[in-house]
């Protein structure tokens, strides 16, 4: 059966709908994919296996009834555990929501389970989104299918880990500064996230509000085209989605684009970037070339990458990053504060401020404790200005950055993220190292445009290198295009690891 | 110390809280509804779940604006949502939705009507929407329970500028501003549902030795009540001028930060809660869940043409035009509905006195026992203007039209139709009424005999004898032509 979990999403969808595979099948083989492989990746915080069986027998019957079931009809899909559903438990991950059973189910986990999607579990994430390499998961270690000492990028990793090692067809990951093409990128799949208010942000528990978006984590173009189809359009319990139409994504993919012109940002091909990376980018670039595009140098001045004396990093969108998502993060994480719902700490309490010290204290891992005190710290009275407000305008010239280089190009192309992998550990202790990681997605969230990674091509150590295509407000259509066109003719495409296919 | 020394001038400017009514909550579809069970009108949006978003109620929106034009501010425009950040057991997310820099509503006045009949112009810095709280309930022995029903229901908080300089001004400016938002349906203002809540800031300019000397300032929280605002006021006009006495270069405002005080109903006296130094910051910034809210043109007109006549403005009218003693065209003017009954009966041709009596008799009394407004008796414009001019005509009497009154706002009738099924129609019949009179007479010897000597018993003798003929009319004769047949056959000129 282990043939079944090598199909794409949409291999998977049509063998159901044509009688050729029952879901039922489909969902015994992941289950049996989960049981076998799941103790050494650690993906999921939760499995929904009778839940996921129950549902595959209804679309079965539903098929053999001859009723017309929905585009999703048994593919098994994974939701990152920030996602509510009114079904399991929905965690972030943290000790603070350990146990905390949604009463809500968030618009994305409708939109799929009317689409007749089978969810197969919650996935391990960095506590409350906030990481680049699960780690931060008070839950459990996920590691890289590709390498289990290495980290499967964060902080969607317990979703792009599931979908790479096929422990998922497709996955539901969010995106605040990089949290679905980072760990699509070290996992060699595909990661899209949309432009801001594609699709709807409600029951998303929030990190960055004004950043936020939930995104498909899937095999290839192909797949990320029909689950974003799913999910996206508007919503009116979300003021801030797009009363935009969502177009067929999937009618025009095949279909070339003709006179496809490629931006390359040079503030992201500086002396930061490792130069096996590089060398992918520049390969793509000419499979692009041969396939009709053009490329011009376009430049970012504001998400420009500098690099010290020390050969330390540092970007103005890395830093407007770290104050506007953390300013958002102290506020939304306020409400976990035992009270209502949540861990409420078990010790003796002196009054109401006491509970919620320690109740906050004992429920937060050192990464959110560290976002909430940053973003407290920048929202201060006498701070506002000096932070808060200045990188709102930093921000506003990121955007114009875009703006003005879309202006000679139809997509942008850079690399996911400066490095392949990472071992498990290596950056923990150093959190600015870890932000870093983040340094070529961020820009994008500040902007609100959309990005999707994918795979490049292998390092000659054998580990994924992600490729990231950018463009305009709504331009998912174009991206997916482009990003098919590439995958088709580089045979990049529903790489699986190593362990897997052994 | 009490109220009211030259030298001492009083500095209060007031924050009003005012709960909109509106069907639902500011941000979800919730029931807006007070004295549910508690947590009953709850969804997951206003109790603050992980991952709920905002959804801005477009009538609270025009309410605020609504209010906003009527108190003469510039309303619409470009404003925007805020978070304000504290913890508190009430407020389910840790912060509440407001409004920061960019209120609906900046820089009005309202005309306050003094007791003296004089006029105070208060000016409104600004009026913004936000989320209310929910409520802590403290009757358990060994927790606290929290109500969210009124977690997220809409309020508007009219901030004044320091123009109110004594207590019963700052009564006055409070009834004024209930008066007003009542009037444009914007609250139900109902001080017992604590729909509207007072903040008074107070601090004094003394005169002294050719010098001005201004105390710090004080800001009472949370008074429920007009007594109590006026109460709070009046006591730290008395504390403040009694602690600058004690320390006048000390007391200052200049030296001293702002405290918070609380409002003691049983001691009627104001408590320190804490200085205004160790207060919240509050870490405002922008909502990112909603979109600034742009009122243009178009929309700003159409919630413009709602505002309509004001209180004042129609109070003045009827006495103008209708000839109505103030303390009538006072009661009239409390709220929209009532007047618009009597400006639609006038309109119909009543007579505006006979129509204020009506509404003002039975009108108020049955109102009054139901503890609602006049308006919302069950009274239709033709209705009373149908029976305003049968008082008029003479076609009923007091007593009948009384009796047609009730019966008319139970059943949604026609007043004649009523009167003339229960026979409660004068007799305006001659004949029938000279029979009746006659009657009367021959059956009151004594009685006719005091009218026609004259004297103090005359008066009580012929009221005797009106009662008895209106008594074999039951009620029915003509109250006017019995009169005027009794003074002729009495002969006349007495009365
Ligand atoms: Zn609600």
């Amino acid at each position: 059966m282990s043939g079944i979990t090598n199909l794409t999403a949409c291999e998977t969808a049509s063998a159901i709908a044509a009688g050729k595979l029952s879901a039922v099948d489909v969902a015994k083989a992941y289950l049996a994919a989960i049981e076998r492989l799941e103790p050494a990746i650690c993906a999921y915080n939760e499995v929904f296996a009778d839940r996921a069986m129950d549902q595959a027998r209804q679309i079965d019957a539903a098929i053999s009834r001859g009723e017309s079931v929905g585009p999703l009809a048994g593919v098994p899909v994974a939701l990152k555990d920030n996602i509510c559903t009114d079904f399991g438990r929905t965690t972030c991950s943290s000790k603070i929501l350990a146990n905390f059973h949604s009463p809500y189910s968030a618009c994305v986990a409708e939109k799929l389970l009317a689409a007749g999607a089978v969810i197969l579990g919650k996935t391990n994430l960095d506590e409350f989104a906030m990481g680049s390499s699960t780690e931060n998961s008070a839950t459990r270690t996920t590691r890289n299918p590709w390498d289990t000492s290495r980290v499967p990028g964060g902080s969607s990793g317990g979703s792009a880990a599931a979908v790479s090692a096929g422990l998922a067809a497709a996955a539901m990951g969010s995106d605040t500064g990089g949290s679905i093409r980072q760990p699509a990128g070290l996992c060699g799949v595909v990661g899209l996230k949309p432009t801001y208010g594609r699709v709807s942000r409600y029951g998303l528990v929030a990190y960055g509000s004004s950043l936020d978006q939930i995104g498909p984590i899937t095999r290839d173009a192909a797949d990320c085209a029909l689950l974003l189809r799913a999910i996206a359009g508007h919503d009116s319990r979300d003021s801030t989605s797009l009363p935009a139409d969502v177009p067929d994504y999937l009618a025009e993919l095949e279909t070339p684009l003709k006179n496809l012109r490629i931006g390359l940002p040079k503030e992201f091909f500086g002396q930061a970037l490792d130069s096996e990376i590089r060398s992918a980018i520049d390969k793509a670039v000419g499979t692009y070339k041969s396939l009709g595009a053009t490329a011009v140098e376009v430049s970012l001045p504001h998400s420009r990458i500098d690099v010290g004396p020390g050969g330390q990093l540092s970007s103005y969108a890395v830093a407007c990053y770290y104050i506007v998502a953390t300013a958002e993060a102290s506020s939304n994480l306020a409400r976990y504060d035992g009270a209502h719902y949540g861990h409420r700490t078990a010790g003796p309490v002196k009054d109401i401020i006491d509970m919620y010290s320690k109740s906050r204290a004992e429920g937060f891992g050192d990464e959110v404790k560290r976002r909430i005190m940053l973003g407290t710290y920048v929202l201060s009275s006498g701070y506002y200005d000096a932070y808060y407000l200045k990188a709102m305008k930093v921000r506003r010239l990121i955007k114009n950055d875009f703006d003005e280089a879309f202006k000679s190009c139809d997509a942008l192309i850079c690399p996911t993220s400066p490095t392949t992998a990472f071992k498990l550990g290596e950056k923990t202790a150093d959190p600015i190292q870890m932000y870093l990681a983040d340094i070529y997605t961020i820009s994008l969230n500040l902007a609100g445009l959309p990005g999707v990674s994918i795979p490049a091509g292998l390092s000659a150590s054998g580990l994924p290198i992600g490729m990231q295509l950018v463009g305009p407000v709504l331009s998912e259509g174009t991206l997916l295009r482009a990003a098919r066109m590439f995958e088709k003719t580089s045979g990049t495409c529903n790489l699986m690891a190593k362990m897997v296919q052994s | 110390m009490v109220e009211g020394d030259p030298d001492v001038k009083p500095i209060v400017g007031l924050e009003i809280h005012v709960e909109l009514h509106t069907a639902t909550k500011m941000f979800c579809r919730c029931p807006n509804r007070f004295g549910d069970p508690p947590n009953s009108n709850v969804c997951p949006v206003c109790l603050g779940m992980p991952g709920v978003l905002p959804v801005m109620n477009r009538k609270a929106l025009e309410l605020g604006i609504k209010v906003g034009l009527a108190l003469n501010c510039s309303a619409g425009g470009f404003s925007k949502w805020d978070r304000k950040g504290y913890y508190y057991p009430d407020l389910p997310k840790n912060y509440q939705i407001s409004q920061y820099d960019l209120p609906i509503c900046r820089d009005g006045w309202i005309e306050v009507p003094l007791d003296d009949g004089a006029v105070k112009k208060v000016r409104i810095r600004r009026a913004h929407l936000e989320e209310d709280a929910g409520k802590n309930i403290h009757d358990h022995a060994d927790h606290t329970g929290v109500d969210l029903n009124r977690a997220g229901v809409p309020l508007l908080e009219i901030v004044s500028e320091p123009d109110i300089n004594s207590s019963h001004e700052a009564g006055a400016y409070a009834r004024a501003m209930q008066r007003l938002v009542r009037w444009l349906g914007a609250s139900q203002a109902n001080m017992q549902m604590g729909h509207i809540r007072f903040e008074p800031n107070i601090n004094l300019h003394i005169a002294s030795a050719g010098k001005t000397y201004k105390t710090p300032i004080v800001e009472v929280k949370n008074l429920n009540s007009f007594k109590a605002l006026e109460a709070a006021v009046a006591f730290e006009i008395g504390r403040q001028t009694e602690e600058w006495r004690a320390d006048p270069e000390g007391f200052s405002l200049e030296k001293l930060s702002k405290q918070n005080r609380g409002w003691d109903d049983v001691r009627m006296a104001t408590v320190f809660q804490r200085e205004k130094e160790e207060a919240h910051d509050y870490r405002y910034f922008p909502e990112p869940d909603l979109a600034p809210v742009e009122v243009g043109e178009t929309w700003l007109e159409s919630i413009r043409s709602q505002v309509g006549e004001l209180p004042l403005q129609r109070r003045e009218r009827y006495i103008k035009e209708y000839g109505l003693a103030f303390k009538d065209a006072d009661a009239l003017t409390q709220d929209g509905p009532t007047g618009d009954l009597l400006d639609g009966a006038v309109k119909a041709g009543a007579d505006p006195k006979r129509s204020v009596n009506l509404l003002l008799g039975r009108g108020a009394a049955i109102a009054n026992e139901r503890g609602c407004q006049i308006a919302e008796i069950g009274l239709a414009v033709e209705q009373l203007a149908e029976l305003a001019k049968m008082l008029a005509d003479q076609e009923i009497n007091a007593t009948a039209a009384a009796k047609v009154f009730d019966l008319m706002i139970a059943g949604r009738q026609n007043p004649r139709q009523i009167a003339m099924k229960q026979g409660l129609l004068a007799v305006t019949d001659a004949g029938q009424i000279e029979k009746w009179v006659d009657q009367a007479i021959a059956d009151n010897p004594s009685a006719v005999q005091d009218v026609r000597q004259g004297g103090k018993k005359q008066k009580k003798a012929f009221g005797f004898l009106m009662g008895q003929v209106m008594q074999k009319s039951r009620g029915a004769a003509a109250a006017r032509q019995v009169q005027d047949l009794l003074e002729k056959k009495l002969g006349g000129g007495q009365q």
